[in-house]
């Protein structure tokens, strides 16, 4: 496999793609654990992007780079969860507009 | 058509698919299961786009832990319950096609900056490796590790009970 | 026929003759613990069927396949379907990156005993792993049944807490070859004195820890209280009848076949033979025939603890493998590395 030259521009867009469905998940969403996977799903079409761009500069930093995202990903995926269950405990309620206390 | 633009087209349009549903799905279970699929198929893109230690590491941390975790808060949580999307007027709607448009623009003249790829690249775990424990970003791996290690004991306080 | 398509027949025939050797294996696997255990438990076991009962498997066949499916009332009917298929899925996929014996010469062309062989070999098997937990934790939770989804929950916990330490027993292997592809690894564990090169020696801790955690991995007992028939009825597969419940039990028999085969690759030696004069006969490289022995030893270990050792208990169980395993592991690592360091 020559690691597809072509595939860059695709993977970008796929990328876009992904990213932008993932932004609308986060708007329309309520409850906050969909919330929270579709931030996932934007932070995955990141490291889509910062693979397809270490394909077309043929370095390793993209890689590198997509090694600390998942690291900071999965550490960041536990506190908030961690979050949502301590703040469902309180409110018995798992929907995003409803925790809205700090609202002015 | 090479072997590997067809695999690309097949993976990205399961990709997309599944985030749809991720998305439009009402129950977060099924959302959590459309995520992994998901994931999986960008690991495979990874792989096809030459980062075989990626495309394994996608697996491994996102869809084999990560997903793991959302799932037992949604099983523990018992979110069974279906919510409706909520609709929030034009005002979104206005923002979400202007930061759409800006994101478009931006990708354009990225992808038309792109210089001629070179033909054949696959890095090896050996490559990346050296790179990854050589400075500067062998401190950022430190670091990382720290971050883990605060996250682990914060989750730890946050969800533990009031007893 | 152009190069691509070649290499495509070859590994189609490949997978078709692996598939089906393992699922023949699985068959004989049934027959064989019920037999064993039986003499382990001074009784006789299935000897009805055919000469020596050999032919309970094709019984037991024959009866979940007329059985009726059962879908219990408030289940979530898609992930009640699919989560046997994922089960099935995520443990046949593991056999294809396992190394069965050396490279032979068929028909005129070299063809490496090994379905994919992947740079990132080990990792792929971690992958693999990983997302075994899915099919358990989904039976668990679709059958809607507050048994199995605490079943499927403790199950999958306990999975990914070993997982953990069955990762790390590996690293120690992995820096000795300084490759994560099998076949360098089993390589590596090539030499004059045969056997004594072999990695459960080189390794000694590391194959303990995997031997502990490559059990519990697969809920075998002593581990298998989450799917244990006097707890929690029978855990995450309780709902199941006929064809799924098959496919949930072939899952954790492959599985239990998979680890079989990467012991036997990671630190016994995989294809080589215990003294190097025996790994030729007649001219033929005979490492598939040392290879299936390991296995099958590996198999018969896991029958043998079956028949011998009381359960642990849920919190021992879990308290054992964060606690004790993964320090363990990590030593090993540590241990390693400075050997390989500083030598």
């Amino acid at each position: 496999m020559t690691g597809g030259p072509d595939l860059v521009t695709p993977a970008l867009l796929l990328s876009l793609g992904l990213f932008a469905i993932g932004a609308v998940g986060v708007f329309l969403r309520r409850n906050v654990i969909t919330v929270f996977m579709c931030i996932e799903l934007m932070l995955n079409a990141v490291n889509l992007a910062f693979v397809a761009f270490s394909r077309a500069r043929a370095t390793l930093d993209g890689q590198v780079l997509v090694f600390f995202v998942l690291t900071v990903a999965a550490a960041e995926a536990a506190v908030g969860l961690a979050i949502i269950i301590a703040a469902q405990r309180h409110k018995d309620t798992l929907d995003v507009d409803s925790f809205n206390l700090m609202k002015w | 058509m090479t072997l590997d633009a067809v695999l690309f087209y097949v993976f990205a349009a399961v990709a997309v698919a599944s985030a749809l549903v991720v998305v439009g799905q009402r129950s977060p279970a099924y959302s959590a299961f459309a995520l992994i699929v998901t994931l999986c198929s960008l690991s495979a893109v990874f792989g096809l786009l030459g980062s075989p230690f990626i495309a394994v590491l996608q697996v491994v941390v996102y869809a084999g832990a990560i997903m793991v975790l959302f799932l037992f808060v949604l099983m523990l949580l018992d979110v069974k319950r279906e919510e409706r999307p909520r609709g929030r007027g034009w005002a979104l709607k206005a923002t979400a096609i202007a930061l759409g448009s800006v994101l478009v623009v931006q990708v354009g003249t990225v992808l038309a900056a792109l210089g001629p790829v070179p033909g054949a690249f696959r890095a090896s775990t050996r490559q990346v490796a050296r790179l990854l424990f050589s400075a500067p970003y062998l401190y950022v791996f430190e670091a990382s590790s720290i971050l883990i290690l605060a996250a682990l004991v914060g989750a730890v306080v946050l969800a533990k009970s009031d007893s | 026929m152009s190069p691509v398509q070649e290499e495509l027949l070859i590994a189609t025939i490949k997978v078709v003759v692996f598939f089906n050797l393992f699922l023949a294996l699985f068959s004989f696997m049934t027959y064989a613990e019920r037999r064993l255990l039986a003499f382990m438990q001074f009784r006789l076991g299935p000897n009805r069927v055919g000469p020596f009962g050999i032919l309970q498997p094709v019984a037991d066949g024959i009866k979940l396949f007329f059985k009726e499916e059962a879908m219990p009332a408030g289940a979530n009917k898609w992930l009640f379907v699919s989560a046997p298929a994922l089960a099935i899925v995520t443990a046949f996929l593991s056999i294809a990156v396992v190394p069965y014996g050396p490279t032979v010469r068929l028909f005129g062309r070299d063809i490496q005993l090994q379905i994919a062989d992947l740079d990132v070999g080990v990792l792929f098997l971690f992958a693999i792993s990983s997302l075994g937990v899915y099919g358990i934790v989904m039976a668990g939770w679709a059958a809607n049944n507050k048994y199995t989804l605490l079943g499927g929950l403790r199950s999958s916990a306990q999975m990914f807490s070993y997982e953990l330490s069955l990762g790390m027993s590996w690293v120690g292997a992995i820096m000795l070859a300084s490759s994560f592809r099998i076949a360098d690894i089993v390589e590596s564990q090539a030499g004059p004195w045969g056997l004594l090169h072999w990695n459960f020696l080189r390794q000694g801790l590391g194959f303990l820890v995997y031997l502990v955690a490559a059990t519990a991995e697969v809920n075998r007992t002593p581990f298998d209280l989450p799917e244990a028939e006097t707890e929690l009825v029978a855990g995450f597969h309780t709902e199941y009848s006929s064809m799924r419940f098959a496919l949930l039990q072939m899952a954790e028999y492959v599985n239990m076949m998979t680890v079989a085969a990467v012991g036997a690759s990671l630190f016994f030696g995989g294809w080589l033979a215990p003294v190097p004069a025996l790994q030729r006969v007649l001219g033929h490289d005979i490492g598939l025939l040392w290879f299936l022995l390991k296995m099958g030893a590996g198999l018969f270990f896991f029958i043998w603890l079956r028949g011998t050792l009381p359960r642990f208990r849920y919190d021992q169980l879990m308290h054992f493998g964060w606690k004790v395993l993964v320090p363990l592991a990590v030593l090993n690592i540590l241990g390693t590395a400075a050997w390989v360091a500083f030598r």
